[in-house]
């Protein structure tokens, strides 16, 4: 049961990966490692049961946190781009 | 089973690799270094190392990517097209490569009980380290009493590289800051003095992740300090807990201003507990010295020696995470100030 | 193995649908045109798939501390994740990328 939905959140981790390669914008590739931060909370977590070692959900905690923290500093570095008037719209 | 979660995640990080050494939008490459950090995490984590796992989570995913973002932010988006295909020298690592592989088919198995590490050290920290030292978690045992003079070593050189990049960097926009003032040092400034600046004003724009970010940032201190004190029974640490400490004042720099957060945690103060939390380390190995031990020979600390070892780790531990929180901050001052434009 | 416990039949129930949201999130990342689209697969389902597989590995915790800690990521999780939406859409539409509003060709 545990084994199963790791496999499938595996999969979402793949799909996101993908985008993350490809994505044609900037702000695609951002959405992916955010969703890519998420999903690994969530395979720690099934893991964890997985494994009868609950203690990883410390380090599903910080994991949430600095997927947050990451995010937010890239959106302040766009906007700081923004401010300054250098990169074109959507670059990277 | 867990072979197939193990393979799978090995995998990711193949294509991840590839395609950041390959790519010439810095950008991306960025975001991609987030995600292989995740990534080895997870890999950890499914090699039971959770201790390593914490720190790479805390260190890779969230410190790295700012500190390199305020480094791109200096410089070109775009690596330029190298100038020569260096074909020699992709032959000469391949060649390495190939022999270190070979080399590596007559180490034993993963994890085999019987190879050469496993039997000497290991052995003792894990049977005697409850007699000996007393915390149920091995790691911080064998990192803070077994090897305390390394982690000293550890902490000196985290110490330093701050210092390194402050003399390089500095604060450059302290100067400024303090001309708008008149002249008054930001010390002794009321907080509530608002600095009326375009960049500055007070706005409605970020109205949603001000609310979040008042809401989550006491949670999140308070959190640091759980794994700060909780570094005995589960993972956890010194380390850890200073760059989640860190983590915090950084969400607060980016909600709000740099300049709002130089006012909260002053550059002065972070200097100060840079070098208190070093000195609390060599202190407390100095003191075991004045009773009577050797250099950091926690036994000596109380009346009985397992009570000597609880006090000796925590108060290294307490000292590791002063230091990793100011040196982290600092970088972020530094790195983040360069150039105008608020961070 | 048969599952006797209703709390056993729950929490492969909601694993179940915690996983297919997380899948359908995924495929919606891929092959959905825009950003803002991709924007609607993955803001929504994130939520709702980290509520349903945090609250199954909840039930099968029972009330102990690991569940108080299931319960602070869960919160956590979804406050920030939706924050973290909120903030991207807001710096995208500032930067000037401009949704999608029409299909380019009839399939």
């Amino acid at each position: 049961m545990y084994v199963a939905s790791a496999l499938a959140i595996l999969v979402v981790m793949g799909l996101t990966l993908v985008r993350a390669i490809l994505g044609p914008t900037a702000f695609d590739r951002l959405l992916a490692v955010n969703m890519f931060g998420t999903k690994t909370v969530l395979l720690i977590a099934v893991v964890g049961f997985m494994t009868e070692r609950p203690d990883f959900l410390d380090i599903a905690l910080v994991y949430a946190l600095v997927n947050f923290l990451s995010t937010l500093a890239v959106l302040r570095f766009f906007e700081r781009q923004i401010s300054e008037g250098t990169a074109p719209t959507g670059e990277g | 089973m867990e072979a197939a979660v193990d393979i799978v995640l090995l995998s990711f990080l193949c294509v991840t690799v590839i395609v950041i050494v390959y790519i010439r939008k810095l950008f991306c490459a960025i975001m991609l270094l987030g995600i292989f950090s995740l990534l080895s995490a997870s890999l950890f984590i499914t090699m039971d190392a959770v201790d390593v796992a914490f720190t790479e989570a805390a260190v890779g995913t969230g410190i790295s990517s700012i500190l390199l973002l305020s480094a791109l932010s200096l410089t070109h988006t775009r690596e330029r097209r190298p100038s020569h295909q260096p074909y020699l020298a992709l032959l000469v690592v391949a060649v390495t490569g190939a022999v270190l592989v070979y080399g590596t088919m007559d180490l034993p198995p993963f994890g085999d009980p019987d190879s050469a590490i496993h039997r000497h050290m290991a052995v003792r920290f894990i049977v005697d380290s409850p007699q000996e030292v007393g915390p149920p978690n091995v790691v911080t045992s064998v990192l803070a009493s077994y090897r305390g003079y390394d982690t000293l070593g550890e902490a000196t050189v985290i110490f330093t590289a701050g210092i390194a990049l402050v003399g390089l960097l500095g604060f450059s926009r302290r100067k400024e800051f303090k001309v708008r003032l008149g002249g008054v040092l930001p010390d002794t400034t009321p907080v509530a003095v608002q600095v009326l600046d375009a960049s500055n004003a007070p706005s409605t724009d970020h109205l949603v992740l001000r609310i979040v970010g008042k809401m989550f940032i006491p949670l999140i201190m308070l959190f640091a300090l759980y794994v700060q004190f909780h570094g005995d029974y589960g993972p956890g640490g010194g380390f850890q807990a200073g760059v989640i400490f860190a983590s915090a004042i950084m969400l607060y720099a980016m909600i709000f201003n740099v300049e709002k957060a130089m006012l909260v945690v002053t550059p002065t103060a972070l200097r100060l507990l840079a070098v208190l939390g070093l000195m609390l380390y060599g202190g407390v190995g100095v003191l075991c010295m004045f009773l009577g031990g050797n250099f950091l020979d926690y036994n000596v600390l109380a009346h009985e020696p397992l009570h000597g070892q609880h006090l000796g780790i925590f108060l290294i531990e307490l000292g590791v995470g002063i230091t990793v929180f100011a040196i982290m901050v600092t970088m972020f001052y530094a790195l983040g100030n360069r150039k105008g434009g608020s961070a | 193995m048969m599952d006797f416990c209703l709390l056993d039949i729950l929490t492969a129930l909601l694993l179940t649908v915690g996983c297919f949201l997380g899948i359908s999130g995924g495929v919606g990342l891929y092959r959905l045109p825009d950003f803002f689209t991709r924007q609607h697969a993955t803001g929504v389902t994130d939520s709702v798939c980290s509520f349903a597989i945090l609250f199954a590995l909840m039930l099968q915790a029972g009330f102990t501390l690991v569940s108080v800690k299931l319960c602070f990521v869960l919160v956590f999780l979804i406050v920030t994740s939706t924050t973290a939406t909120h903030a991207l859409a807001k710096t995208a539409l500032k930067k000037g990328i401009r949704p999608l509003l029409g299909r380019e060709d009839k399939r």
